[in-house]
């Protein structure tokens, strides 16, 4: 645990100093507040301030008021089963392969334009319209909830599993309850507590986003998190002080941000607790479950789109505006890429699964010493646990670079690793723990009876049984390292090509037809985990109709 | 490791204490022969901005070159912004790290050069004694060792010639500006067809130069580090007011900008606006040859003449393969290397080398290269205005972002 918090409290003790001035290596042996006044005095913070909050607030209010309302009015739909589906597809997308493709689909000179350009818009050149980059930063926002709402639901769904909301709600409905009354009067109240932290480490990453940013947010200022890479890498050795400062005030805004969130919470709870219990049935919801479900399947939508519109874009030679398809194809961006493309998915692939596999064995480790010493680590342990989703990684990946360079560490294939390790660990306790401990400890007690060690009951009668969520763990675990952008720039010292950081800096040189190549690829080697951590338990326990059920 | 390090040190002083030595070439092949025997096996870093495919596919061929003429693996390090090469080597600094360094190669100029030369984060001097220094053109393109203003004192190796000029789409667009006051006429004309990348980007802030320069009532004055603020005001004044009357008839209104060239690019290829700037002459004709735009692409400048300067590479004071760097900038002013990434089939970026100083087959290379309908001819390209000196460039981004940031 040390070993895995230590990169977090160093890097953010490497941030803080600079920010109060102090940082040798550029001449900064006293305590100083210019740093900060130079942050205060930048005429952009406003501005930069308002896009953050606005688009990292609304981004995890909106993706969860679709989740809730998704889950409360559709359950019974056939929509319902259908998104699911497609929700680990979604999850599995890296957030810079559906930020690329996003853009593309909703410019002024983008795909849903010229599916309708110029035979009935009229529009010969594109239209002169912001919408993306956009100054309010809604573009970000969608960009945002289209990555978000997908996690918040697959939390919902284990949720729901873990509190037996099915039990609850047939209870409430048998007592007369409107079926999305039911579901936010008894349902809700029992979930929330177990998506809370989830939706915390949302609102940070939300209010932290880099790589998304980069491509969705204006420029001009752009949001905070984007403005600190920016002073960080200035050429102006001076503005590290700055950037520094930001970086602290950032972190402050998202502690600040999850405090709110919590203060809110307990004010609803307050202010709705006679509503929950005046045992009013209420009808009404109905009608709203078309509108839920209709929001629900567009931002899946425009998600499936993205990435389709950056799949075409891979073969095209030739795509203008306005061509709804590419007037010349070729493979010629796949052949040239080739030995990056190597590169880049080995390294990808190699780390992933690295990350993955260690993170699985620790978490499989931590749970079984859990159920056979009977302590339980709800509460702290979660917190600290979560620590690195909750920190903005902006906020500390410096001090932790400088940390490794101490330790030799740097540009090593190994600090990558375990930079990845401190992102990837969260995600796969979180999907793993449910599973784990509501694994009917009766199973255990009768191999125990037989006379079979513990280790034994392990090894034969847990692993198999266990065999589908904890694979599935893995590819969560796998996911999330691919998709990583700032830890494996910094830790990888750019000596490290990852198909998600050559997916970033082609973005950068906005050529689609390349961004295309690797987006695609980024998005598909996640997916392709996926459909092992399904297929192999399918294939294995073929014979074994109970073991398939188990998730 | 240790020995081979010390190796590498003694070959260095070895250099320097020859530098400017007269007949002292023998002794300099021994060392050059010296340096290459040490650079066989090594491991170059090369970090160098990786956004254009064209450029990263040239960086791709040189790494085979390389590799098989001296044995010496290249791995390009894409970066997104070349300052965040230049933070990695100050992280290194400010941990203590003086060698084992994780960067051999900057790909740099300007501002960047400025900042890791006041900071002393860059090794040599070295660029001088390479062998295919000789060929330069040091005497008609003086920016290929000054750098922005700032003397070079062999600290970087020239690469390449930048020189801005603008490219359109003929098959859309009749007249072109021809100056910087045209360029106002012509986008009160054309509301939402022209914008510029944002500064910090190089070629946003070069526009801001050029508007600087053309409006400028001394130009000399530029050259020099400004020397009160109230005087900064007063040069600058016609700038913000030019821009102040430009910025509503942009893309956008002037509230967005690109956030880079290849952005830009991206925006006249999708019809968003009529005009992108460039910084390689050739470039235009590339981006015909490699379907990035459509073959009515067409270039112009302006009658003034538009700003040039040189863009280098450079080792850090920690590189850890220092000889094979040496080398690899050293073959990047080969003519073969020169002559390959002029070719407008594959970068059309222009040489550093002065033809005079070539060979008749080397010079049969350059002669050889195809040329494409839209390049312009030396003359056709007109007049190279100086770059300002870096002072004026950090002061003008910053009061950019005061006033049209917020």
């Amino acid at each position: 645990m040390l070993l895995f918090l230590a990169p977090i409290v160093a890097g953010l003790i490497g941030t803080w100093l600079p920010a109060v001035g102090i940082f040798p290596a550029l001449g900064g042996h006293e305590f100083s507040l210019a740093g900060w006044r130079e942050l205060f005095a930048y005429p952009g913070l406003g501005s930069a301030l308002r896009l953050t909050l606005t688009s990292g607030i609304l981004s995890t209010f909106l993706s969860l008021v679709l989740v809730i309302g998704f889950v409360a009015c559709c359950s019974e739909r056939k929509s319902f089963q259908a998104l699911r589906r497609l929700i680990a597809p979604l999850l599995a997308v890296p957030h810079v392969a559906v930020a690329i493709g996003l853009a593309f689909l909703i410019a002024p000179s983008g795909w849903l334009v010229r599916l309708f350009s110029p035979w009935a818009t009229g529009w010969t050149t594109p239209p002169d319209i912001a919408s993306v980059q956009d100054p309010y930063g809604f573009a970000l926002t969608l960009g945002l909830v289209i990555k978000e709402m997908p996690f918040l639901f697959l939390m919902t769904l284990a949720a729901l599993h873990q509190t037996h909301a099915d039990r609850r709600l047939a209870i409430a409905r048998s007592l007369g309850y409107g079926p999305v009354t039911a579901w936010i009067k008894v349902v809700l109240p029992a979930i929330y507590p177990q998506i809370r932290l989830p939706i915390y480490a949302v609102l940070a990453f939300s209010l932290s986003v880099v790589d998304m940013a980069l491509i969705l947010a204006p420029t001009t200022p752009p949001p905070l998190a984007v403005l600190v890479l920016r002073w960080f890498n200035d050429p102006d050795l001076s503005m590290r002080f700055v950037a520094a400062a930001c970086a602290s005030l950032q972190f402050g805004i998202v502690a600040a941000a999850i405090g709110g969130w919590r203060l809110l919470e307990i004010i609803i709870a307050r202010l709705t607790r006679s509503w929950l219990t005046d045992g009013q049935r209420g009808y009404g919801g109905r009608a709203l479950a078309p509108v839920f479900g209709l929001a629900a399947s567009s931002v899946c939508g425009l998600g499936a789109l993205s990435i389709l519109g950056m799949a075409i874009w891979s073969f095209a030679r030739r795509w203008r505006y306005p061509d709804v398809l590419p007037s010349v194809v070729s493979l010629e961006s796949w052949m040239r890429q080739g030995s990056s493309i190597l590169t880049a998915g080995l390294n990808t692939m190699t780390i992933g699964l690295a990350a993955a596999a260690i993170a699985t064995t620790l978490v499989v480790a931590c749970l079984e010493n859990e159920r056979r010493q009977s302590v339980s680590s709800n509460g702290r342990g979660i917190w600290l646990l979560y620590a690195p989703l909750l920190v903005p990684q902006i906020g500390f990946l410096f001090g932790t670079q400088v940390l490794a360079v101490h330790l030799n560490l740097d540009g090593t294939w190994w600090a990558l690793v375990w930079t990845h390790l401190l992102f990837v660990l969260p995600y796969v306790f979180l999907s793993l723990s449910d599973s784990y401990r509501n694994l009917d400890e009766r199973y255990v007690r009768s191999a125990l009876c037989l006379g079979a060690s513990p280790g034994r009951v392990f090894w034969r009668v847990k692993l198999p049984m266990l065999l589908r969520p904890i694979l599935y763990a893995m590819a969560i675990g796998f996911a999330v390292s691919v998709a990583q952008y700032l830890p494996t720039l910094f830790a990888g010292g750019g000596r490290y090509v990852t198909l998600t950081t050559e997916a970033v800096s082609l973005a950068a040189g906005a050529n689609r037809r390349v961004a295309g190549v690797f987006a695609l690829l980024q998005a598909l080697l996640p997916m392709i985990a996926f459909g092992l951590a399904i297929g192999i338990p399918a294939l294995l326990y073929r014979h074994r109709r109970g073991l398939r059920g188990i998730a | 490791m240790s020995s081979i390090q010390s190796g590498i040190r003694q070959i260095f002083v070895g250099i320097v204490c020859l530098l400017g030595a007269a007949g002292a070439s023998q002794a300099q092949s021994q060392n050059w022969d010296d340096t290459l025997a040490e650079a066989r096996g090594q491991k170059v870093y090369w970090n160098a901005w990786g956004g254009d495919e064209r450029i990263n596919a040239y960086i791709a061929w040189v790494g085979k070159r390389v590799w098989d003429e001296y044995g010496i693996s290249l791995n390009h390090v894409k970066l997104s912004d070349t300052a965040d090469a230049v933070s990695r080597v100050l992280a290194e600094k400010a941990a203590g790290r003086t060698n084992g360094g994780s960067i051999d190669l900057i790909w740099i100029n300007g501002e960047n050069f400025a900042a890791m030369k006041e900071n002393g984060l860059l090794h040599g001097p070295f660029s001088e004694t390479l062998p295919n220094f000789a060929g330069v053109d040091v005497e008609h393109k003086p920016s290929t060792r000054v750098d922005f203003t700032v003397p070079v004192e062999g600290l970087e190796a020239p690469w390449g010639m930048a020189k801005i000029n603008f490219i359109y789409d003929s098959a859309r667009v009749e007249t072109t500006p021809r100056s910087i006051p045209g360029f106002l006429k012509w986008a009160e004309a054309n509301p939402g067809r022209f914008t510029y990348p944002t500064p910090p980007d190089f070629i946003g802030s070069t526009f801001l130069k050029q508007v600087l320069i053309e409006l400028a009532q001394d130009r000399d004055e530029l050259q020099k580090p400004f020397t009160s603020e109230e005087r900064f005001a007063e040069v600058t004044a016609p700038l913000w007011d030019y821009l102040d009357a430009l910025h509503p008839h942009l893309w956008r209104k002037g509230e967005l900008f690109p956030a880079n060239g290849p952005a830009q690019r991206q925006l006249l290829d999708d019809g968003e606006v009529d005009i992108h700037i460039s910084f390689y002459p050739s470039e235009a004709s590339s981006l015909i040859a490699t379907d990035l735009l459509p073959g009515s692409a067409r270039v112009f400048v302006l009658e003034e003449g538009t700003i040039g300067n040189t863009h280098f590479v450079a080792i850090p004071f920690n590189a850890s393969a220092k000889a094979a760097a040496m080398v690899v900038a050293d073959f990047l002013m080969s003519p073969e290397a020169q002559a390959e990434k002029q070719n407008e089939t594959v970068w059309g970026d222009d040489t550093v080398l002065a033809m005079s100083k070539l060979s008749k087959t080397d010079q049969q290379r350059f002669n050889d290269l195809p040329r494409g309908a839209a390049t312009l001819t030396p003359e056709e390209l007109g007049a190279t205005l100086l770059e300002p000196h870096p002072a004026w460039m950090t002061r003008i981004e910053a009061e950019w972002q005061e006033r049209y940031s917020r």
